[in-house]
């Protein structure tokens, strides 16, 4: 069983995993960060996205050992939560706004995504949400919100 | 997925010293293939033999005529290349058609071709441009390289350490994706090198393949009217549910005309 370490949302944690245990599974498991979702485990529908040195992954398709000394970035890091409420990142926010999701299953990885995606491109234009998003399926079909709350997001976040 | 044990090398000398120590090892690159096999149990490697660790096996570096590319650089950094965008804008675009974005930040051009997938882009690029593969052990031509379904010219322990890529004088690539998987239903690379015509098909038959009528026809004529519906027959593609095989030897003529029309442009 390795040991490893790694920065999540800021915080370093040393674990020991199995050799089989998956970024996903240790993710919600060991550390019981549950926001990142485990949607169809065939790495296709990209609820599982988290941020692994500032790239999109699918975390159900890398080994928790691959991430040794990586900075991770999920869902529980992005709003700046205290005990008195705190605030949504301006992409969580947009998201309520534009009720950019429906059952909200895949909700974490499209907005992991999203962030992303603005920080890579700041001024990203409609064709390159809609490519961009092409890793995150919504079975719900909300595609249509969810690129409008994209679009408010990086408004948002451009400032 | 089966139990196994797990090596992190951090050279090319090491990686070969792991494989020798493993019972039944195997490379692990960017994993996009080879996890989810291993959680289908459709593998059982004694030792994953991890490849992320090696830092000489990532990079891309542009020569006079010729671009490198390391086994393990990943798709989303080829597609972002500046010398590969404007040297081969072909190659970026091919490289960043695959899959999604997650999977083009940990899947890389090693993995992939030595995985040779009969839907993978890669393989036509490879093949189109007339590629070398370059090993642990020797120079392979991409011509000899892709040998079958799923199958490649690497011998047991084998590693592929980088990939040269000759600089085209005009290059198009084009692909039909399944919508959903974003594999190619069919792909076709097409490219002119000095006085040759390189064309590469892959998604349509069991392995990508080249087709001689249609470079016969472009050298003596570099116009998409040079491809003629027909010339590649559909007795030996795929026929599957995602399409028949006489649609997909449609689709390679359409796509081949339209490769050669975005190579002109």
């Amino acid at each position: 069983m390795p040991a490893i370490t790694v920065r999540v949302n800021g915080l370093e944690v040393t674990k020991e995993v199995d050799t089989r245990t998956l970024l996903s599974t240790f993710i919600r498991e060991q550390l019981k960060l549950t926001g990142t979702h485990v949607g169809c485990d065939t790495s296709q529908c990209g609820a599982c996205v988290v941020t692994l040195n500032g790239k999109t992954v699918k975390s159900c398709a890398v080994f928790a050992w691959e991430a040794d000394g990586a900075d991770i970035g999920t869902i529980e890091g992005l709003s700046d939560y205290s005990e008195s409420g705190g605030e949504l990142h301006p992409m969580q926010a947009a998201f309520r706004e534009h009720h950019g999701l429906q059952c909200g299953f895949c909700t974490p990885g499209m907005v992991m995504t999203a962030v992303q995606l603005v920080k890579d491109n700041p001024d990203i234009d409609e064709d390159g949400i809609r490519h961009g998003l092409e890793g995150n399926i919504c079975r719900c079909t909300g595609y249509q919100n969810i690129i409008e709350a994209v679009k408010t997001g990086a408004k948002a976040m451009r400032g | 997925m089966y139990e196994f044990a797990v090596k992190s090398p951090s050279s090319v000398d090491d990686v070969k010293a792991a494989l020798d120590e493993a019972d039944d090892g195997q490379f692990l690159a960017g994993g996009q293939t080879l996890i989810p096999v291993l959680k289908q149990r459709l593998a059982m490697p004694s030792d994953l033999i991890s490849l992320g660790r090696v830092k000489d096996l990532v990079g891309i570096q542009a020569a006079g005529d010729s671009i490198s590319i390391k086994a393990m650089t990943p798709h989303a950094d080829v597609a972002a290349n500046g010398d590969i965008k404007s040297a081969i804008p072909a190659l970026a675009k091919l490289a960043g058609g695959i899959g999604d974005p997650h999977v083009r930040n940990r899947g890389t051009i090693g993995g992939s071709i030595a995985n040779n997938d009969p839907a993978a882009d890669y393989p036509a690029a490879v093949l189109g441009l007339g590629a070398t593969i370059v090993t642990t052990e020797r120079e392979i031509d991409a011509d000899t390289f892709f040998t079958g379904m799923f199958d490649t010219s690497l011998k047991d322990g084998e590693l592929i350490t980088e990939i040269v890529f000759p600089i085209p004088e005009i290059a198009g690539y084009i692909k039909f994706p399944n919508p959903a998987t974003r594999y190619a239903l069919v792909g076709v690379m097409v490219a002119k090198i000095g006085n040759t015509v390189r064309v590469a098909v892959t998604g349509a038959g069991p392995c990508v393949f080249r087709v001689a009528e249609m470079e016969q026809a472009l050298t003596a004529s570099f116009s998409p009217d040079s491809i003629k519906d027909g010339m590649v027959p559909a007795d030996d593609l795929n026929n599957d549910i995602h399409a028949s095989r006489e649609y997909r030897a449609h689709l390679i003529g359409v796509l081949a005309r339209r490769a050669v029309a975005e190579a002109s442009s």
